[in-house]
């Protein structure tokens, strides 16, 4: 017993070493399977406020820039509405129909260099942001809500290595998943598409209708490259995304309100097999 | 002059941490370089303290950095080792005479000071990276990263390192 003792104040520090190295390998690996640690992370009150208020000083900067994106995205929109065939209806925009709800947010933390990129932004609990949620920009998707807190969020981005998301070519019904290689911070990789679909370089790649958080047709980006995957039977294509990750500021979050109903149908299924 | 000890630290630590987020990790530079300073209060930090607290500082350290930027524990992991290793290096930049209570880091040459920092960066770095991205199929990206990655850092320590010298102490 005595010697135990020795041995453990003699080598305390390198125990002690252990300890933390052990208690902090065990989070990142945990992490390492599949989701952000709920516990480490930028959306809690103290890193949210930091940010926030880093943000709401360096946001005056590129207010201008800014607007005009704004500007751009009004005018799009308008001429959508402008050409839409009839005049829209009051009663088929009510909000007990619509199935999809959207929130807006902006960007305090951005990061694109890591291979687990997540993006923190100011909207939380209190705004009705859960997990799970979409975010897209003005150009195209941003991610999936991870982690919440009253005020604020974070979001995985789509450039992360754990990050999967159904996506398609526009006009047809040929669907694969969205990942990344963490090469380059504005190219993805769309991968599981069968070879005998036809591809084009620049042809358009859309949000499938797959999943239940992002809306069908969402923009994501145009094929750059593409080629065969090691077993020869699937494309494996480069796509370069239409969003500027670097400078992202105004997003919106996108809320599915068909999703508890799906999921839980999809469970059902699943069950009775 | 105790009381002043504690509050240079706590100072230094919050700065730190709050630089590194703020700045340094929104840095960017050629789309992944993100020098990583925080290293620097591990290179100041005072030689004749108690180790046990400074290994449990550095992890914190880390810990702080993880909690802004998403890292999960990887900076605590790499932080921590470079604590627990830090006697180790000093003994082999500085040989026998840093255990003498005489010995300040500002009295020591620029060589020495310069390969002590050093050290402790391309230690963090390694394991930073390898625990990042581990797998050991990616080794050449790891040292790519870990070689670009430190030698930014090892720019930027060493500036700030010249701006708030230690030698005043």
């Amino acid at each position: 017993m005595q010697q135990i003792i020795n041995f453990i104040i003699r080598y305390k520090n390198f125990l002690l070493y252990l300890f933390l190295l052990a208690v902090s390998l065990g989070f990142t690996i945990q992490s390492h399977a599949y989701h952000q640690s709920s516990f480490f992370n930028s959306s809690s009150w103290l890193t949210g406020n930091i940010y926030n208020t880093s943000y709401s000083i360096t946001s005056y900067f590129d207010l201008d820039e800014e607007n005009k994106k704004l500007v751009e995205e009004n005018r799009q929109l308008r001429k959508i509405l402008f050409n839409y065939p009839k005049s829209v209806d009051t009663l088929a925009l009510d909000s007990i129909q619509a199935s999809y709800t959207i929130t807006s947010g902006q960007v305090i933390k951005n990061s694109y260099a890591d291979r687990r990129n997540y993006i923190t932004i100011n909207k939380g609990e209190k705004d009705s942001v859960k997990p799970d949620m979409g975010v897209i920009t003005t150009k195209g998707i941003l991610g999936i809500i991870e982690n919440t807190s009253n005020k604020f969020a974070t979001v995985q981005s789509i450039l992360n290595v754990n990050s999967n998301i159904n996506a398609k070519l526009k006009n047809t019904n040929h669907f694969g998943s969205l990942v990344w290689n963490e090469e380059t911070y504005n190219v993805v990789q769309l991968i599981d598409i069968p070879k005998l679909v036809p591809l084009n370089v620049g042809d358009t790649i859309v949000t499938g209708g797959m999943s239940s958080i992002f809306p069908e047709n969402i923009p994501i980006g145009t094929i750059k490259k593409f080629d065969l995957d090691n077993a020869q039977s699937f494309w494996r294509v480069d796509v370069e995304l239409f969003n500027d990750m670097t400078n992202i500021k105004n997003v919106y979050i996108v809320n599915n309100a068909d999703r508890p109903e799906v999921l839980k149908l999809e469970e059902e299924t699943l069950s009775d097999d | 002059m105790i009381s002043n000890y504690y509050f240079i630290n706590v100072v230094r630590f919050t700065l730190l941490v709050l630089v590194q987020v703020l700045v340094f990790n929104r840095l960017n530079f050629f789309g992944y370089i993100n020098p990583m300073v925080y290293i620097l209060f591990l290179y100041w930090y005072p030689i004749k303290q108690n180790r046990a607290a400074f290994i449990g500082l550095s992890f914190l350290l880390g810990l702080c950095i993880d909690f802004f930027s998403d890292t999960m524990a990887i900076n605590a992991a790499a932080t921590v080792t470079i604590a627990y290793l830090r006697p180790a290096i000093m003994r082999f930049v500085f040989g026998v005479n840093y255990e003498f209570q005489s010995f300040k880091l500002g009295n020591a040459t620029k060589v020495q000071q310069f390969t002590f920092l050093a050290l402790l960066i391309v230690v963090h770095h390694l394991v930073y990276f390898s625990v990042e991205i581990f797998s050991f199929a990616n080794l050449l990206l790891i040292l790519k990263k870990v070689f670009s990655i430190g030698l930014a850092t090892l720019v930027l320590s060493l500036l700030f390192s010249s701006l708030f010298s230690v030698s005043k102490e």
